[in-house]
């Protein structure tokens, strides 16, 4: 008979294995589902998860469906390590997005340099502004910051909707809710020529070390480390709460702003709709698979992107769903979930016990 | 611990009915070679015990020693790797504590498991096979706890019971199940003198009634007052028996930590210091709703000498402690001064500048962050006193040099200053928090029970270092509820009773059994609101 044994402390082996036993039990998984779908399983997973990797091209589609999330996933990372729950990341990647396009929309026509360096300081602030909501109602009202972040998420989407309907509709666009396209001087250049990846990949990268630096380096992140590990000792220490709470979303909010602002100044070139693709609710699931750890993020964006691309294939040459990617996030994010539970436990097969008495 | 005021029975000659083991019956509870292997640890080593009917055995040994292990073996909430135990004669495996009680094995945990917003009957019904009747069951209740001399109203809710009280409604549990063992984890260490000695009556009487009964305890001085015959545990092994009657504290100390004990020096303090700490009519309500208001305390502590409070826990500490520290401000600056700076609405870290540090009584997840390293910990307090943070950024160097100076001075048993806090005994990181608070050479330091759960030899080590600080002009203030460690370390002793402090007193001009009347609330002068209510404790 199995059964679960504490272990005398939490396994380090196990905090980085247990991702991947989650990636393996998602393969499987998606081998069930596709059989169940009636497509060859073996055919399903080649589509899924190796045509993405098969060329230069197909790998640059790869980075680029990454680095929104990773962008996304540090900044949330940094808050979730001093248990700052800020789950609209999504809302303030539209955010970021929103206050780019103002910027370029604004300067239209402009050839100068400085108007790119704008948008990107543009975008963090617009994201770090709708964060800036729950962080206030957390601070003065005790409204939990959960459920304002979440909300907020559709107010941005009806907020992004608005404007391409209304005011910031492209004349020319024949009706279609987008905003007109930026000029050469809003867009972030190639990073690869013949592919659409682009700076804002860089600009991630940065982040990223930047992101690492802060929470192993600095006192503010050894601060925030110490409050999602021990409330009770970052109060007598005396770090303060709200100080906190701010750092959290205001970072978690200005690194999804500039993911916003690398999409639409990236592969859209154009503000819409349909800007806000998920990524923000993507990236929790990142920063978790990634052990909230910069570089363990960097691992699971490209795992998660390539689930993103995996279910696009699917789509095109297996004619399943495109739900079919939420789904593998969905067993993804179950899987770790249940994996997590072997770095406090430990398997053990024990004898069936001899009745005492 | 040795030649000091002992606290409880001793110093109050006790009626010995020592009715003393019952020879001829077979041994109630005999282990025989009992060993629990964890993963990292070897907690208990072929430990042999023997208990009789009417015998009151005490088990004797510091933090560690593998007592509480052992204990929960017999009571069936752990079993052992290797060994047998035998029950009235019989080979026996104890599956679970419901067959442990159904063998007639009760135990009394140094942590009460009550629930607070229930009444005293309801919560021994929980306890209790079936769904008795109420009624019934408060009539049980009562006639149990006059026979032993225990009263209690079995329809009072918890949370409006002192801890005494609450320890009467644990054994009162035990004893409605006609336990022929009973097993008592460090049952005195929320208890007033006057308390103690009651409960030593009623075990007294269980014995002379033919229960046996296992004592868990540290304290030296009641298991001499109390027990027949003593185990002594150290390191999970066997290290001796012995029969208190025939030992000194110190003898049987030697035995419990395998050395001779160290002695503390005080010398007597310096007059006229400068005031460091005022607290000036502070008044205070609780956030927590079962917790104690402050109400109007006053309080100097100078420079150059230790005073203490004492008190039976729950009595207002965590709240004069935390509005002391800046965990919780006030609305006013006035009440709380220190080094003559209005500080009560001061947040911790403002007054950790001002000179304040302070040892908060909770090890892990307060005084320390248990996942990090010494080091890491070592920047939670020290961080700005030791500028070991510059433009924003650690500085691990000077972390780890400060962490690594804490641990040598103090002389903290670890792996260095990457070992996690988790990683070390009570003792090793209460030195270690100690010696991080100390070493910031504070102008007041502030100690919430220096040495509760902490080894003979390390509290020792813990006390001297306070005295040698006062030495060195820093004022200290002790909370805490080991009367003989006051008694051992202040030059002046107050005590807090339902949220208000009593007048400090000289330690040379008061005692024991003094100090003990004023810990329910009742010293010359305290209004009869407050001597009033807590009265009930004393009856305890």
């Amino acid at each position: 008979m199995l059964e679960l044994e504490a272990r005398a402390e939490p396994s380090r082996l196990m905090s980085w294995l247990s991702p991947l036993l989650a990636v393996v039990l998602m393969l499987g998984g998606g081998l069930l589902v596709f059989s169940a779908l009636g497509k060859d399983p073996i055919e399903g997973f080649r589509v899924f998860f190796l045509n993405p990797l098969k060329d230069v091209y197909s790998l640059s589609e790869l980075l680029l469906k990454a680095t929104p999330l990773m962008l996304c996933a540090i900044g949330l990372a940094i808050g979730f390590r001093a248990n700052v729950w800020n789950i609209g990341a999504e809302g303030q990647f539209m955010l970021g997005a929103v206050a780019a396009t103002g910027v370029a929309l604004y300067f239209d026509g402009s050839e100068s340099g400085l108007l790119l360096p704008a948008m990107v300081i543009a975008g963090a602030l617009g994201g770090a502004a709708w964060a800036a909501i729950p962080a206030l109602l957390r601070t003065r009202f005790n409204a939990n910051e959960i459920l304002v972040s979440l909300m907020l998420v559709y107010v941005a989407q009806l907020f992004v909707s608005w404007l391409v309907f209304g005011p910031w509709k492209d004349p020319d666009g024949f009706n279609f809710p987008q905003s007109k396209m930026f000029g050469d001087a809003a867009l972030l250049p190639a990073l690869l020529d013949g592919t659409r990846l682009h700076y804002g990949f860089m600009l991630a990268i940065a982040v990223l070390v930047a992101g690492h630096a802060f929470m192993s380096r600095s006192f503010a992140g050894f601060r925030m480390r110490v409050a999602g590990e021990a409330p009770e000792a970052a109060r007598y220490a005396g770090f303060s709460t709200a100080r906190m709470i701010w750092t959290g979303l205001l970072l978690g909010g200005a690194a999804a702003g500039l993911a916003g602002m690398a999409e639409v100044a990236g592969p859209m070139g154009q503000l819409t709709d349909k800007v806000g693709s998920g990524y923000g609710f993507a990236a929790i699931i990142v920063a978790f698979v990634g052990r909230l750890n910069a570089f363990g993020i960097f691992l699971a964006s490209l795992l998660m992107a390539l689930l993103y691309i995996g279910g696009e294939q699917a789509q095109q040459y297996l004619n399943l769903p495109s739900s079919i990617s939420m789904v593998f996030q969905g067993m993804l994010l179950f899987f770790l979930l249940g994996a997590d539970v072997l770095i406090n436990y430990r398997l053990r097969l024990r004898r069936r016990a001899v009745g005492g008495n | 611990m040795s030649q000091r005021s002992a606290p409880s029975a001793a110093s109050a000659p006790p009626v010995l009915h020592r009715a003393g083991p019952d020879l001829a019956s077979p041994p109630r509870l005999q282990l025989k070679g009992i060993s629990k292997i964890y993963p990292t640890i070897v907690a208990n080593d072929r430990i042999d015990l023997l208990v009789r009917a009417g015998e009151i055995r005490a088990i004797l040994g510091e933090n560690g020693a593998g007592k509480s292990t052992l204990m929960k073996i017999i009571y069936g909430v752990t079993r052992p790797s290797a060994g047998q135990i035998f029950w009235e004669g019989k080979e026996v495996q104890v599956d679970n504590p419901a067959h442990a009680r159904q063998l007639g094995i009760g135990m009394v945990f140094q942590h009460f498991s009550l629930f607070e917003t229930l009444t005293v009957a309801e919560n021994v019904a929980l306890a209790l096979p079936g769904k008795p009747a109420l009624d019934e069951l408060a009539q049980r209740i009562t006639d149990v706890s006059e026979r032993y001399g225990l009263p209690i109203d079995p329809r009072r809710h918890i949370h409006a019971l002192s801890v005494g009280e609450r320890q009467r409604v644990e054994i009162i549990r035990c004893l409605l199940q006609d336990p022929r063992l009973l097993i008592m984890d460090e049952p005195t260490s929320v208890l007033t003198p006057q308390a103690v000695r009651k409960l030593f009556e009623t075990l007294r009487q269980l014995a002379a009634e033919g229960c046996a009964i296992l004592y868990i305890s540290h304290k030296l001085d009641e298991i001499q007052a109390l027990c027949h015959t003593a185990t002594v545990l150290r390191g999970g092994k066997l290290s001796g028996e012995c029969i208190p009657a025939q030992e000194t504290p110190r003898s049987m100390a030697s035995l419990m930590i395998g050395r001779e004990l160290p002695r503390c020096e005080h010398g007597a303090a310096k007059v006229g210091g400068e005031v460091r700490l005022a607290l000036v009519g502070l008044s205070h309500a609780s956030v927590d709703p079962f917790g104690t208001d402050l109400q109007d305390i006053h309080l100097e502590v100078r420079a150059g000498e230790i005073i203490g409070i004492a008190g039976v826990s729950g009595n207002g500490q965590q709240e004069l402690l935390r509005a002391i520290s800046g965990e919780e401000t006030l609305a006013e600056k006035f009440p709380v001064q220190i080094c003559g700076v209005e500080a009560g609405r001061l947040p911790p870290g403002q007054r950790r500048k001002l000179g304040l540090c302070f040892v908060p009584e909770e090890r892990l997840g307060r005084g320390a962050v248990p996942g990090m390293s010494l080091a890491d910990n070592a920047l939670l307090t020290a961080a700005r006193r030791q500028q070991l943070v510059a433009g924003g950024f650690l500085r691990f160097g000077r972390a780890r040099a400060f962490a690594e100076r804490c641990i040598e001075t103090f002389n903290v048993k670890c792996g260095g200053p990457d070992a996690a806090a988790k990683s070390l005994s009570g003792g090793n990181l209460q030195k270690f928090i100690v010696g991080r608070e100390i070493l910031q050479a504070p102008a007041l330091l502030v100690c919430a029970q220096p040495t509760w759960g902490v080894d003979v030899g390390a509290a020792a080590f813990i006390r001297q270092s306070l005295i040698d600080l006062r030495d060195r002009g820093c004022a200290v203030l002790v909370i805490s509820e080991e009367l003989d460690e006051l008694f051992e370390i202040c030059d002046r002793i107050a005590v807090i009773a339902k949220g208000r402090l009593s007048p400090t007193r000289p330690t040379a001009a008061t005692s024991v059994e003094d100090i003990g009347v004023w810990m329910s609330g009742m010293w010359p002068g305290a209004s009869t609101d407050a001597a009033g209510t807590p009265a009930e404790t004393l009856n305890a």
